[in-house]
C-alpha cells in the first residue's frame, strides 16, 4: 500500500488549519506571522498534492473512507469520502498549485490592510481553498456540495471583504444569492438521483447497471438541474452577473475566484458526471449553445467596459462559456484542458492587473492609464503573455485548449463553430485594447499618479512571472495529434473521462488552426491601430452603449424580477400587514376594550344599584324555581 | 288558621323592606326596612315552626318542634346587638357630616 494515501486527509485539513489559527488569532498574529502561515499551509497542500499527483500518474487511484457522513435506517449511507483519481488530482494541483501564488502575492498586495484586517483576510482565503479542495476531493455529491457551499460563503465573505463599503456588501449578497438560485438546482438533482438509485456515490451513479435505471427523462432532468447548479457556480446565462460585480472584492480575491477556484467548480462537476451527460443529448445541446450564448454576450460587453478589472471579469466569463461548449459538444478533455490553461493565464492576468492598481493607487480605470510599460516591465511583459496566451496565438497555451475546443465544436455544427470563432476574435480584440491602453502610449493620469508609478515587490512579480511561464508552456501538455503530439492530458485523463471522438482530418484542423491564427492576428492588429494613438473613445452610442451599459441585463432583472418582488412585498405590507393582521390583532384589543366599557356600568360603587341587582337575580331564581 | 296567610303577610312585610332599602336614602329608614325582612323571616319561621308541630311525624322528635321558636330568640337577640352597633354607626354618621343620607357616603368608590 502506497503511503501517500495516509496523508491525504491534510491536503484539505491544512489550509482548514490555517483558516482557524488566522481567524480565532487575528487579533495577536502580526501581519509577517499570518501571512506566512496562510500561504505555508497552501503550500504545504501542494507539496501533498504534487506527492499525490505523481502518485495518481503512475496509474494509482484511491478512495478513501473516513466515516459515515449519513446514514438513514440502513438505507441509504453517505459516507465522508475522497475520491482522488486523475481528474481531482489535476484539479488538486491547479487549486493549491494557484492558489499558493495568490496567497504569496496577497501578502505584498495586502500589505496596507491592518494587522486584524490582514489575519482576516488570509483566514478567508484558507476557508476559500479549503472548501474548494473538499469539492473536489468528495467521491459523492453531498461531500461536494459540503465544498460546493463553501465556496460560495467563502465567495460571499470575500467579495465583501471591504464591507463599509455599501455597494462592495451589494455585490457579495449578489454573489449569495445569485450561487444560491443554482444550488437549488444541484440540490434537487441530488434528491432526484437518491430518489431513483438510492445512492449519490460517483462510483455507484456511474456504473452502467444504475445508468440503465434511468429513464430518458429522469436523465434529462437531473442533468439539467445539476448545469443550473453550474450555471450559477460557473457564471453562466442566466446568473452569471454575479462575477463581474464581484470584481468588489480584492483583485487577489478575484483571480482566486476566478481562475483557480469556485468558477470552474461547474466545470468540474459536469466532467466528473461526464457519464451522466454523455446520455443526455438534449442536456447537452442546451450546455453548447448557452455557453456559447455567455461566451459571446461576455465577450461583447468586454469590448465596451473601461474598468480594468472588469474586463477581466467578463473575459472570465466569456471563456467559462467556452468551457461549456466544450462541455456541450461531449468535449470534456478540452473543457478541463481549457480550465489549466485559463487558470494560468487568467490568474496571471489579474495578478497583473492587481499589480497595476497597486501603482495607480486603487485607479481602474484604464482611460486614465497608459505607457505603463515603461514604469512596469515585468507586470507589462507578463501581461502581454497573459494576452497573448488568451488570445490563442500558436505556441502559447490558450492556442492548444481553445483550438480544441473549437474543432469539437466544428465537428459537432458549422453554426458553433463559427460563432465561437468569432468570440474568439472579440477576445483577442478586447485584451489587445485593454493591453494598449493601459500599457502603451502616453501616461493619462494624474501627476501624482505619475509620480507614484513603480513595479511591484518580489513578492507580487514572482508569482506573475512563474504564471506567465506556465501559460506559455502550460499548453504543452495537450498538443494535438495534428501536431505531431500526442496529447499528454488525454492519455492522462482517459480512465476517468473519455475523450471526444475527433472525426475531423488532419488536413481539417491544419485549416482550421490556420483559419482563426491569421483571424486572431487580424483582430490584434485591429485593435492595434484602433487603440495606438491612445485616442480616447468619445461616449458610446447606438449599439455601443448598449454594450457599455452590459446589454441592460442587470436592469432587464430588475425589471422582471427584483420590482416585481418589491411590489408584491411592498403590497403584503401595506394590505396583508397592516390591514389583515394588524386589523385582526387591534380588532381583539378593540373587542375586549368596548366589551369592558359595556360593562363598566355595573361597578358603579353604588350600593343601591349592587342591592337592586341583587334583588332581580333572586327573583328570577325563585322565577326559575316555581315556574319552570 | 291558614299558613297561607302568615305567608302572604311575611312576603307582604318582607316586600315592604326590600322595597324600603332600594328606594329609600336616610339611613335610619334603611335601617328599619332590613329589621322589617328581618322580622318578616321571623314570622314565617315561627308560623312554619307551628304548622311543623301539628303534623303526626313531628311528635316523634324530641325538641318536638320548638327548634324554630328558639332559633328565633336567638335571632332577636342578635338582631338586638346588630341595632345597637348599627344605630351606633349611624349616630357617629350624624356627628361627621351632619346627614344619614347613604348617597352622600360613597367616598370609598375610586
Amino acid at each position: 500500500m502506497n503511503h501517500i494515501s495516509q496523508f491525504v486527509w491534510l491536503i484539505p485539513v491544512l489550509p482548514l488549519i490555517g483558516f482557524l489559527a488566522n481567524g480565532l488569532g487575528r487579533n495577536y498574529l502580526s501581519k509577517s506571522v499570518a501571512g506566512f502561515m496562510g500561504s505555508g499551509v497552501v503550500l504545504g497542500s501542494f507539496v501533498l498534492s504534487l506527492l499525490v499527483f505523481m502518485q495518481v500518474q503512475s496509474g494509482v487511484t484511491m478512495n478513501l473512507h473516513y466515516f459515515n457522513f449519513i446514514q438513514i435506517n440502513e438505507g441509504i449511507t453517505i459516507g465522508f469520502d475522497y475520491k482522488i483519481d486523475q481528474l481531482s488530482a489535476l484539479f488538486l494541483l491547479i487549486i493549491t498549485g494557484i492558489g499558493f501564488l495568490i496567497h504569496l502575492y496577497s501578502t505584498a498586495y495586502m500589505h496596507e490592510e491592518s494587522g486584524k484586517d490582514f489575519a482576516k483576510y488570509f483566514a478567508y482565503l484558507n476557508l476559500f481553498v479549503f472548501s474548494m479542495l473538499l469539492l473536489v476531493m468528495g467521491a459523492n455529491y453531498i461531500i461536494l456540495f459540503i465544498g460546493w457551499e463553501g465556496v460560495g460563503l467563502c465567495s460571499y465573505l470575500l467579495i465583501g471583504y471591504w464591507y463599509k463599503n455599501n455597494h462592495y456588501t451589494d455585490a457579495a449578497k449578489k454573489a449569495f444569492i445569485m450561487n444560491r438560485i443554482g444550488d437549488l438546482g444541484f440540490l434537487l438533482a441530488v434528491f432526484w438521483l437518491i430518489a431513483k438509485i438510492g445512492t449519490i456515490q460517483y462510483d455507484e451513479v456511474f456504473n452502467a447497471a444504475n445508468l440503465s435505471r434511468l429513464s430518458a427523462f429522469d436523465i434529462s432532468g437531473i442533468t439539467l438541474l445539476l448545469f443550473v447548479g453550474a450555471t450559477g457556480k460557473s457564471a453562466q446565462i442566466p446568473l452569471y452577473t454575479w462575477l463581474p460585480d464581484a470584481m468588489a472584492g480584492p483583485t487577489p480575491v478575484s483571480a482566486l475566484i476566478h481562475a483557480a477556484t469556485m468558477v470552474t467548480a461547474g466545470i468540474y462537476m459536469i466532467a466528473r458526471s461526464n457519464a451522466l451527460f454523455s446520455l443526455a443529448h438534449h442536456t447537452q445541446t442546451i450546455i453548447a449553445v448557452v455557453g456559447l450564448a455567455t461566451a459571446l454576450l461576455a465577450a461583447s460587453i468586454a469590448i465596451k467596459q473601461n474598468d480594468i478589472k472588469k474586463i477581466l471579469a467578463y473575459s472570465t466569463v466569456s471563456q467559462l462559456g467556452f468551457m461549456f461548449l466544450a462541455l456541450g459538444t461531449g468535449n470534456y478533455v478540452a473543457a478541463v484542458f481549457h480550465v489549466l490553461t485559463h487558470a494560468f493565464f487568467k490568474a496571471l492576468m489579474f495578478l497583473g492587473s492587481g499589480s497595476v492598481i497597486h501603482a495607480m493607487g486603487g485607479e481602474q480605470d484604464i482611460r486614465k492609464m497608459g505607457g505603463l510599460h515603461k514604469h512596469m516591465k515585468v507586470t507589462s511583459i507578463t501581461f502581454l503573455i497573459g494576452c497573448i496566451a488568451i488570445s490563442g496565438i500558436p505556441g502559447f497555451s490558450g492556442f492548444f485548449s481553445k483550438d480544441e475546443i473549437l474543432a469539437g465544436a466544428f465537428s459537432h455544427h458549422i453554426a458553433l463553430y463559427g460563432v465561437a470563432l468569432f468570440t474568439a476574435l472579440l477576445t483577442a480584440f478586447y485584451m489587445f485594447r485593454l493591453y494598449i491602453l493601459a500599457f502603451t502610449g502616453s501616461f493619462r493620469g494624474t501627476q501624482d499618479q505619475a509620480h507614484h508609478l513603480h513595479e511591484s515587490p518580489a513578492a507580487m512579480t514572482i508569482p506573475l512571472t512563474i504564471l506567465a511561464i506556465l501559460s506559455i508552456v502550460g499548453g504543452y501538455v495537450g498538443v494535438p495529434e495534428a501536431l505531431g503530439g500526442h496529447h499528454a492530458l488525454a492519455t492522462y485523463l482517459s480512465p476517468v473521462v473519455p475523450s471526444a471522438e475527433h472525426a475531423l482530418s488532419h488536413q481539417t484542423e491544419y485549416a482550421l488552426m490556420g483559419l482563426s491564427t491569421v483571424l486572431v492576428i487580424g483582430a490584434i492588429a485591429f485593435a492595434w491601430f484602433r487603440f495606438k494613438g491612445n485616442q480616447a473613445e468619445g461616449p458610446a452610442t447606438g449599439f455601443g452603449k448598449i454594450l457599455e451599459n452590459k446589454w441592460y441585463v442587470d436592469e432587464l432583472y430588475e425589471k422582471i424580477i427584483v420590482q416585481p418582488l418589491k411590489k408584491t412585498a411592498s403590497f403584503l405590507q401595506s394590505i396583508l400587514e397592516n390591514k389583515v393582521i394588524d386589523g385582526f390583532v387591534n380588532g381583539v384589543g378593540k373587542a375586549v376594550n368596548y366589551g369592558s366599557r359595556q360593562l363598566r356600568w355595573l361597578q358603579s360603587g353604588q350600593v343601591g344599584a349592587y342591592i337592586l341587582l341583587m334583588v332581580i337575580g333572586m327573583l328570577v331564581l325563585f322565577i326559575i324555581q316555581l315556574f319552570l | 288558621m291558614d299558613i297561607q296567610a302568615y305567608i302572604a303577610l311575611s312576603l307582604t312585610l318582607f316586600t315592604i323592606g326590600v322595597v324600603g332599602v332600594l328606594t329609600r336614602r336616610n339611613a335610619i329608614i334603611i335601617f328599619m326596612c332590613v329589621e322589617l325582612m328581618l322580622n318578616a323571616v321571623n314570622l314565617l319561621l315561627v308560623a312554619f315552626s307551628k304548622m311543623h308541630a301539628l303534623s303526626p311525624t313531628a311528635k316523634a322528635l324530641p325538641t318536638y318542634a320548638s327548634d324554630a321558636q328558639i332559633f328565633v330568640f336567638f335571632i332577636m337577640v342578635v338582631a338586638a346587638a346588630e341595632v345597637s352597633v348599627g344605630l351606633a354607626i349611624i349616630v357617629m354618621m350624624y356627628r361627621n357630616i351632619h346627614s344619614v343620607d347613604v348617597n352622600f357616603l360613597n367616598r370609598l368608590k375610586n
